[in-house]
Formats: structure tokens, sequence, C-alpha cells
């Protein structure tokens, strides 16, 4: 290397200067602006709000109990979470949770053993599960539109199978999976803690979760990247099936029979925990651990509504603005990392 | 000569972006009448500056006076409101609108709840395309246009909106040789009118050829503003990369093997038809051609983005079938794509993850992702390839767009491919980074990697190729080794006999 003679710049080095690494943004900052954090203070300014109004409500029993009205939701949402960060949607969970539990109730009452049933109800969730991948990842239809109708299609065919009566006469042991504790704990609490725990670990640290991110960050660059994009949706959208399905029967057991409504209109209450949860609904980001706090949020502040005896109507209006409000922090959020 | 007053007039402007400064204190004066070029490597903070002038981005320190007052340009409309126009590297335009809507599209006025008057939008469309005397239909969507009519709508609109200054960001980076003379004579005409122009371009012929004085930027630091007439040509590069430039453009004769990659009757119609070629291990085939001649079509096509509908791919002499890119890459294929924002990067995801995106083999053998390997193959690479950034955890928008490609470069020497496929590897890339391209290139293909290169810079063809293929609406033209290729030859066999692209002269 031999110096510029004469180089007029003085003020220039003449050599290369490799720039000293600016520090990164310092770490408690890029704790604290995160979606999950507005989770857990807005899930901490519930629970101060709602024992305030009501002394009956700081008792931990009491809201586990009260939890498993929304815990299968809960359990569905986590999976619906996978989903929306890989830059799909899914709206047909709730409609696939009736049409396999009326199949289950459907098969007990023509006299298969329950463990058949159940089987039979999974299998269900598979099917209706892999057709919606189908259209998307076969047919490139987009997932919007595609489980806007099949959630039509399956609440429909529920509908034909099980009419308008419930199905009922489901044996004892069967029954009453909210009623079964472990300490306090209700079962299906157990159950989504544990869910949870996997698919927040499944995200977090296997290949599969970081190319689901990837997936939803760019699409084409993913394609590009070699990464198996219609494999990873076609897969997502039958964990959605299955778990719905799973979702359903453990409706079943709390309500003890079957009717084609099942979980209506409980599409939007998924998707209401995913948002509030923190992820984003053009996908590429989000968290398992936000859609947990968010589903406490959820119980916590229906719970305690009802606790204050605020009419129901008055509740939706408040979840309504709840998940404008998280929608318009996420954003903020998110559009001031873009930068 | 009077003292002229600036038009513009920029102090102490820095800008920091998460934490790395890309600019530091610069002061620049821009006077009415000049074609003032910003030079620099990538990342050298010229494109930064010109954004801040824009509006795009806002100074974290510093003023702005233009015409003598000092202003505060918030957003891009504001700077259009102080008649400062930016046409952009690759031309943002809504490609379902006509081109007499989109050309209207930003403009300040009109009634919110006005009627369209669709003939006069379409008169005023057609005498703005007249100035610049390109014959373009303003009724036709913006999507049948090349990319190079883009690029003259987008020029065409910054004069409808009456500018006194405009910038252009690599306005000629996809543009003919005949598309850029039209270019120069706009901009000569519109110095005359007395507007300010700010051109950034890494071809100094271009440079030497329009402007009148230039502003050389490194690592975020003004270096030297001067009459462009007072620097050589080796004076403006060793200003801009501070150091000797290596003669890359000569490569020792590699070792050739056996081919590696053979196409036969690969055929994809409306795309390409016919196309026949073999790249031999070792060997650097060049692929040249005009913009929008099938070039890239058969890369996808090899690499299984957007598979041929007929003909065979043989890898080694034995045929494969290639259905999507996870077959290609399992076959030992690469392809760096052109589009490296949309086909290239995870934007928001860490460099890390974005260099380990094609190997997930190797830092997650059993499924589960080993930070400790991940981050060290990433680290490795950052030192390799010398890319420059403040972290690996660092978002890659973050980075300048040579060190994004270099980037994507690192993902795919990762995954350690037999055949590398280069599409525009160093386009909107200054010289200093090409060079490093151009070594690491030859030093692929020294290490027994069968390389096909595409590249519309006939200098980078001739330089590095073994041999070039011509490609010409769909078809391969010509097939030309290393000692008779010249730019005549290529471009003689680039330009179509027939139809609307003939060009005269150099080509002829």
């Amino acid at each position: 290397m031999n110096s510029i003679d004469k180089n007029p710049v003085a003020a220039a080095p003449s050599t290369v200067v490799v720039r000293e690494a600016a520090a990164p943004r310092p770490r408690w900052q890029v704790l604290l602006i995160r979606p999950e954090t507005v989770t857990l203070i807005l899930l901490v300014v519930a629970t101060i709000v709602a024992s305030r109004l009501s002394p009956f409500f700081a008792d931990l029993g009491f809201i586990l109990e009260s939890s498993t009205y929304y815990i299968e939701f809960a359990i569905v949402a986590l999976v619906l979470t996978l989903v929306i960060i890989s830059g799909e949607i899914d709206l047909s969970p709730a409609a696939q949770m009736a049409l396999s539990a009326c199949l289950f109730g459907t098969a007990f009452k023509a006299g298969l053993p329950i463990p058949v049933a159940m089987g039979v109800s999974l299998l269900a969730g598979l099917v209706m599960g892999a057709f919606n991948g189908f259209l998307v990842t076969v047919l490139r239809l987009p997932s919007i539109i595609v489980t806007i109708g099949t959630l039509i299609l399956y609440r429909g065919l529920a509908q034909v199978l099980a009419g308008d009566k419930s199905i009922g006469g489901l044996p004892s042991w069967f029954v009453g999976i909210d009623y079964r504790m472990v300490g306090i704990v209700p079962v299906p609490v157990l159950v989504f803690v544990a869910a949870s725990i996997a698919l927040g670990l499944f995200l977090g640290i296997t290949i599969y979760g970081r190319q689901i991110y990837q997936i939803g960050t760019s699409e084409i660059a993913a394609i590009h990247a070699g990464i198996r994009v219609r494999r990873i949706k076609m897969g997502l959208f039958i964990a959605s099936g299955i778990t719905s399905s799973i979702a359903g029967l453990m409706v079943a057991s709390r309500l003890g029979s079957v009717r084609y409504d099942l979980a209506s209109g409980a599409e939007l209450t998924m998707v209401l925990i995913v948002m509030l949860g923190g992820t984003y609904i053009f996908g590429g980001r989000g968290s398992i651990l936000g859609t947990f706090l968010a589903a406490w949020l959820l119980v916590i502040i229906a719970t305690g509504m009802t606790v204050a005896n605020i009419a129901i109507n008055a509740q939706l209006t408040v979840m309504g603005l709840l998940l404008i409000v998280s929608i318009i922090m996420t954003n903020a959020i998110y559009a001031r990392s873009q930068r | 000569m009077t003292e002229l007053r600036p038009l513009v007039s920029a102090r102490g402007i820095s800008k920091s972006f998460g934490g790395v400064e890309v600019l530091r204190n610069v002061d620049l004066d821009l006077l009415p009448g000049e074609v003032h070029a910003l030079l620099g490597e990538n990342g050298a903070g010229k494109s930064t500056f010109a954004k801040i002038l824009a509006g795009v981005h806002r100074p974290t320190r510093g003023t702005i006076e233009l015409g003598g007052k000092l202003v505060e340009i918030g957003s891009p409309i504001g700077a259009q409101r102080l008649g400062i126009t930016l046409i952009h590297q690759e031309p943002i335009s809504f490609p379902d609108l006509s081109v007499a809507e989109n050309l209207v599209i930003g403009q300040v006025g009109g009634k919110p709840l006005g009627r369209v008057r669709w003939a006069e939008l379409a008169k005023e469309a057609r005498r703005l395309m007249g100035l610049l005397n390109v014959p373009i239909d303003v009724t036709v969507p913006m999507r049948g246009l090349s990319i190079a009519d883009q690029q003259m709508v987008e020029i065409a609109r910054a004069l409808a909106s009456d500018s006194r200054l405009i910038i252009m960001d690599e306005p000629t980076a996809a543009l003919t040789p005949k598309e850029v003379e039209t270019l120069f004579g706009i901009v000569r005409r519109l110095r005359e009118e007395g507007r300010t122009i700010i051109f950034i371009s890494h071809r100094l012929e271009e440079v030497r050829a329009i402007c009148d004085r230039v502003t050389i930027f490194r690592d975020g630091d003004k270096i030297e503003t001067a009459a462009t007439t007072n620097l050589t040509d080796a004076d403006i590069i060793r200003r801009m990369i501070g150091r000797p430039v290596a003669d890359y453009l000569h490569r020792g004769v590699g070792h050739v093997g056996d081919v590696a990659l053979s196409v036969r009757a690969l055929t994809l119609p409306g795309r390409f038809e016919n196309i026949n070629f073999d790249v031999r291990k070792g060997e650097i085939v060049g692929l040249g051609g005009l913009v929008g001649a099938g070039r890239t079509d058969v890369a996808r096509a090899i690499f299984g983005v957007a598979p041929a509908a007929s003909g065979v791919i043989e890898i080694d002499g034995k045929p494969v079938t290639i259905h999507e890119p996870t077959d290609a890459i399992g076959l030992g294929i690469a392809l760096v794509s052109e589009d490296r924002a949309i086909a290239g990067i995870f934007r928001s995801l860490s460099v890390e993850t974005n260099i380990t995106a094609a190997v997930p083999k190797q830092i997650a053998p059993n499924g589960i992702i080993r930070r400790a390997v991940e981050k060290r193959l990433a680290q490795q690479s950052v030192e390799k390839l010398r890319i420059r950034l403040a972290t690996v955890r660092q978002p890659i928008g973050e980075l300048s767009g040579g060190n994004q490609q270099k980037a994507i470069l690192a993902r795919w020497l990762l995954a350690e491919p037999d055949i590398l496929i280069l599409d525009e590897p160093t386009r909107g890339i200054d010289i200093g980074v090409k060079a490093e391209f151009y070594d690491m290139i030859g030093e692929l293909a020294a290490g027994g990697r069968a390389i096909l290169l595409i590249s519309s810079e006939l200098p980078e063809l001739l330089a590095l190729s073994d041999r070039i293929l011509v490609m010409s609406e769909g078809k391969l033209t010509a097939d030309i080794p290393r000692a008779e290729a010249s730019q005549e030859a290529i471009m003689h066999a680039a330009v179509p006999r027939t139809g609307r692209h003939t060009v005269s002269g150099a080509a002829a």
C-alpha cells in the first residue's frame, strides 16, 4: 500500500477508516418498547381496576374458574398467532370447532365408543385444515377470503349434521373437564399453559419458527432462500384445524352436549386475543408470550366487568375499543422500529 | 462571473439511523442552474443527504436554507411545496393507473370533490411527455412500460411540478445509452432554465458528461466539492475510497473443468425460447443483453422460481427436475437475485438471520437453532466480506445497499454452491465495493465453481467473463469467446434486428 502523495484534501486520512461500530439501542429500551410490554401493562392495570370494582375479584381461584369460558379460544389463538405471523389468517377455527364437535356427537350417538368418536373429530380437524391449506397454498387464493368461505361452509355443514337440537347424553367421565382440578388450576387452563410453553419454544428456538417469521416478513425472499413456504403454511393450517377440533371437544366436555352454534362468533374473540398480544396483522412480527398475556387480559376484563355488573352490550364496546387501541399501539411501535 | 447566491445552503447536516451515524456535519451549497454530482461509495451518505433535502428523512442536526430563507423540510410533500423533487432510483409509480394519472399524482392543487377532467389531463400529460421528446402513449397503464420509460414519466412528473431543485438518484441505472442521451438533453435544458439538479450516479463518464461540480462523500463525511474539470477520474476514485484502486480488471486464466450446468432447448413461452448453453467448472460465463431480453427469466427458470415449460437442465451431465428453489439449492445451485429489496433481504430481521437463511441444516442440525453457531457463521461472513454494520443483530434494512448485497452474497456462500448465478450483482454499487465483488467472483471461479453472470454493464462482462452469451428478445443470439469479445460485438447481438427497440449508431 503506497500512501497518496500530495493529497490536497488535508482533512481526509489516507488509509481506509473502518468506522467504530456505533452502540446499538440500549437493552432496556429494546425490552420496554415491545407490544408484549404494552399487553403486560394493560393486564396489570386491568387487574387493579377490577379488584377495586369488586372485592370478590381478588380471588385467584375465582379468576381461574371464570377463565374456562375463554380458555378454549385462547388455545386456538396460540396457533392462530403462528398463522398470522406467517402472513396469513384463519377465520374458520370457531366453525371447525363446531363441525368437529358435532361430528363427535353424531359418531357417539351412532354407537361408536368415545375414543373412536374423538378420533373422528380430530381427523375432521385435519381434513378441514388441509382443505383451507389447499385453497391457500395450491390454488393461491387469499386466506382471508378462503377462510371466510370455509367458516360459513363448516358452520353450515355442522347445522346440516346436527340440525337444531343439541346432542347430549355424553358419559359422565367425559363431561366436566373444567371441574377437574390440579390443585386450584382447572385442567383446560393447564392445557393452555402447556400449549403456550410448547408453541413458544417452537416459535422461539426451532428453525421452523424462524422460517415462519421469515415467510411473514417477505414471502418472495423466503421462496428465493429455499424455504418451503407452501409446506410450512399447509402445516400451519392443518395445525389450526386439529387444535380447533381439540378445543371443540373441550367445549363439548364443558357443556356436556354439542350444538351447531357452538363457539358461534368466537373467531373474533380469537383474533382479538392475537391482536391484543401485539402480533402484527401483516405478518413477520408477534409472539406467543403476547398472546398468552392477552388471553389473561381478556379473562380479567370480561370477568371484572361481569363482577362489576356491567351489561354485556357495554362489555362488547370495551372489547372493541381495546382492540383498536392495541392495533394503534402495535403499529406505532413497529413503525418506530422500522426506521 | 458574478458571485451567485446559492439556491440551497446546508450547514452542519448530520443524520443517525439506529445509532449508526451515516452523515456527519455536512456543509454544502448548491447554485442555481448547476448540475451537481454527489459521489461516494454505498453507505457514504450521498443518498441520505439527497433524501434529507427531499424531505424523506429529517436531519438529526443541522440547518437548510432555501433561497436565503431557513426552511424545515418535514415531508416529501413539504419538499414538493418548496419546489424540491426527488426522482427515485427505482421508479415508484402506480402500475395499474395510466401514465397520465401517474403524472399528476402528488401534485398540489385540485378540489377534493372536483371532477377529473380526463381530456385535459391527457392533453397536459401529452404536453409534458412532448417536452421530453419521448413517444409514450399516456393512456396506457404504467405496468406496460419499460423501466426506462417509467423513469421518463418520473422525470416528466418533476417537470410538471415546476421544481427549482430536482434530485435524480441513479437515474441512468436501467437506461440504454440512447435513453441516457435523451435524459442528458433534458437535464441540459433544465439547467438552462436555471433549475438546480442533483445527479447521483456511479458512472464517472456520465458525471463528466453532464455535471458542473461534484461533491464527494466518504463514510458520512463530505470530502470535497470541486468543479468537475478540476478532477481526474483517478482523483475522484481516490477520494471516494481513500485508497489506491487495485487493477481488478485483470483476471488470470482460471482452470476450466467439466461441464457443471447444461441447458437444452429451455423454453417458457412469452419469456424465452430454445435456450442452449453450458457452464463449466471454474468458468465465468457472462450473459449480456438489453434489459427485458429474458436473461433474468432464464435465471429464475434454472433456479426454480418460475420453471420453464419445456427443455432440459443437466447438472454434471445428469438431467434434473427443478420445481422450486429448494430443489435447485439441493442440487448445489445458488441465485443472487436482481431484485434485492423484494427477493433478497428480510428487511426487518437481523443481519444474522438474513445471512443464515439458506442454510437451516447448518444452524439447526436437529431443528433447534444453535445461536452460537449462527452467530459465528454470521460474524465470519461479516469479516470475510467486510460488511459494514454496528452489530449482526441489527435489522438488515438499516444497512446501505452495498452492504445488504454483501450479506446476500454471504448467505449463498455459506450454502457452498457448485453453480452460482449472479443477476446484476453490482447494480447500484460503488466502485470500491464493486472491486471487492469482482475479486470475490474471480476467487469463487478459481475455486472450481461454475458462474453464470448476468450484467448490463459491458465493461463488467468483458472484464470478468471467460465467455459471453448474449440474449435478445428471448433468444440466445451470440456465444462470444473472451478473445473476440468487445462492447461492439455484444451490442451487435443484443440489439433486436426488427421491432421498436432498434437503436441507431453505435450498435450497427
